[in-house]
């Protein structure tokens, strides 16, 4: 459930009536949990809530967009909310992985979240396998985006405008026939799920995804970021001939030490 | 992916869903098994607080808490045990009942220092003050449970929450080695609404707790309860004295001062601890 908390602005921000909400899949190489650190970091976001759940591993840590001593000390847990109204974006920032067996529910509270807050559409940003493209998604972009059909009627153009690709559906029944054609999104933990449910609850969602593998995965969330900002334009390029906004997204002090601690002098 | 030997093993992923178990449907008997587990898995707590009789988990009405201390792992109960408990002041309120893959507590409440085990108790002269010595593991599935189970019967207007707990050094990251930190050593986290005086350096980014230890600090930040967390940083994994001191910059802290006992109860304590733990890590004569 949202608990809006104290300093992000009273009741008035916890109002997401018309806002787009932005949100991560937990799925393969974190990409849409970086993406999504991006945004908050780049955009001053500020905090709003918490998604106080049962269904993810507790987790805290202190402000992980700390810029200076003053603003390090307060604390996060594991599924935040944040806020830029002069944008209408709220973003939900997910930080661990789901217990067992609690995937469904979290599914569930979520969407039944987005229909009573009154968000207008919501974007997910979500990654899948590499490992497990066709030979045709071998080649060309490894982006990709899905839209549920009543977001389809909205935005479907724009789409088509920005020279994106459609993710592919793959065979039901794959050396059997190729007729049967089902939305398959591995690694892509609840992605497909509540796509599947936003479909047919008539919720407006658009999935931005990327083919990925785990290891470093700070460059597929600087292209994934890329990607939606192509769309929502979070962020203006400073160059007029280029679309390329890398160098504008701030990383968060928290991307430090990523692969670990400092290496013991002794071993070399 | 191949490993040296030939054979194929699947990358694991942190997407945290696998894709046979979004794929299948659950029957009828997945069902049943998975709710006996659950069944199976959750916790009991039982509690003494009116003089004798003994309640189910949640009591008829919330009591009044001002001070909750929980220590969560051996090291952590052992330093309350040492310095806070005695037989005199407190008396045992409530018992957790659970079972794990890594545990079982008992409804006991005779327990030794090496067993796993979840008590409380509370201070006969203000019997707002309550102290619970959390010994046992529990798992991330039963974490929320507990939270609800034990909050649910106190009364979170004037609550102040202070939590102990320790965890492995290697976890700690930092720019150095962690080979060349003199540890142990402590670090905290707090809530919003906590206003005291801190006892220790605060946890840097990027480092993050988990378990028990983070799921009461967060259930405390997101109910605006003033609360405070000292993680112990720690090379040794049993019970060990220089772990337990290493939580006695605590001592002067505004919860814990008043609650201190006699220092050379203490000592004896400690003493006593380390023998018994000794006698039972000793396979050989």
């Amino acid at each position: 459930m949202f608990v809006p908390c104290e300093g992000g602005g009273g009741s008035a921000s916890s109002d997401f009536k018309g806002f787009t909400l932005l949100m991560p899949a937990v799925s393969v190489g974190n990409v849409g949990q970086l993406a999504i650190d991006l945004v908050i970091s780049t955009l001053g976001m500020t905090k709003v809530g918490y998604f106080y759940t049962d269904c993810l591993v507790p987790m805290v840590g202190n402000n992980p967009y700390a810029t200076a001593e003053e603003n390090s000390m307060e604390l996060s847990i594991n599924a935040e909310v944040y806020s830029l109204p002069s944008k209408k974006l709220v973003v939900l920032q997910i930080r661990s992985p789901f217990i067992k067996n609690k995937y469904r529910p979290f599914c569930q509270t979520l969407l039944s979240w987005v229909k009573s807050s009154k968000c207008a559409r919501v974007i997910l940003l979500s990654s899948s396998h590499a490992y497990q493209r066709d030979d045709e998604q071998l080649l060309g972009t490894p982006l990709r985006y899905l839209l549920t059909p009543d977001l389809e009627k909205a935005v479907g153009g724009l789409m088509q405008e920005l020279n994106w690709k459609e993710m592919e559906k793959v065979a039901a029944y794959p050396g059997i026939n190729d007729i049967e054609k089902v939305l398959h999104i591995p690694g892509g933990g609840i992605t497909k799920l509540l796509f599947t449910e936003s479909c047919s609850k008539g919720i407006q969602m658009a999935v931005l995804l990327k083919f990925c593998s785990e290891g470093d995965n700070i460059p597929d969330a600087f292209a994934l970021v890329n990607y939606l900002n192509e769309w929502l334009q979070l962020i203006k390029s400073e160059s007029n001939n280029s679309t390329d906004t890398s160098s504008q997204w701030k990383i968060p002090s928290s991307w430090r030490l990523l692969f670990g601690s400092g290496l013991p002098p002794a071993l070399f | 992916m191949a490993t040296f030997f030939g054979e194929v093993v699947v990358a694991p992923s942190r997407a945290g869903v696998d894709d046979d178990e979004e794929a299948r449907e659950e029957t009828p008997e997945d069902r049943e098994i998975r709710m006996e587990l659950e069944k199976k898995r959750e916790i009991d707590i039982l509690w003494t607080l009116k003089s004798g009789a003994s309640t189910e988990s949640s009591a008829d009405e919330p009591f009044v808490c001002s001070k909750f201390i929980v220590a969560i792992g051996r090291n952590a109960a052992a330093f309350l045990s040492s310095y806070i408990l005695d037989s005199v002041c407190w008396e045992v309120v409530g018992v957790v009942k659970l079972w794990n893959e890594w545990c079982r507590t008992s409804s006991t409440t005779n327990v030794l220092p090496t067993d796993s085990f979840c008590l409380f108790y509370r201070l006969i002269s203000d019997p707002t003050v309550l102290l619970c010595q959390c010994s046992c593991y529990v798992a991330e599935d039963q974490q929320f449970q507990w939270l609800e189970k034990v909050f649910g019967c106190m009364q979170k207007e004037g609550l102040q929450v202070t939590i102990l707990s320790t965890c492995p050094v290697a976890d700690y990251k930092t720019q150095e080695s962690t080979l060349t930190l003199p540890s142990p050593f402590l670090k905290a986290l707090k809530t919003k609404e906590f206003k005291d005086q801190v006892c220790c350096p605060l946890l840097e980014q990027p480092n993050i707790v988990r378990d028990l230890p983070a799921a009461v600090l967060s259930y405390c930040q997101v109910w605006q309860i003033p609360a405070v967390l000292y993680q112990c940083y720690t090379d040794v994994i049993k019970l060990d004295t220089v772990t337990i001191e290493a939580f006695k910059p605590l001592l002067s802290s505004k919860i814990l001062k008043s609650l201190v006992k006699d220092v050379s109860e203490s000592t004896k304590i400690l003493k006593k601890l380390l023998t018994t733990n000794e006698i039972h890590n000793n396979i050989y004569i």
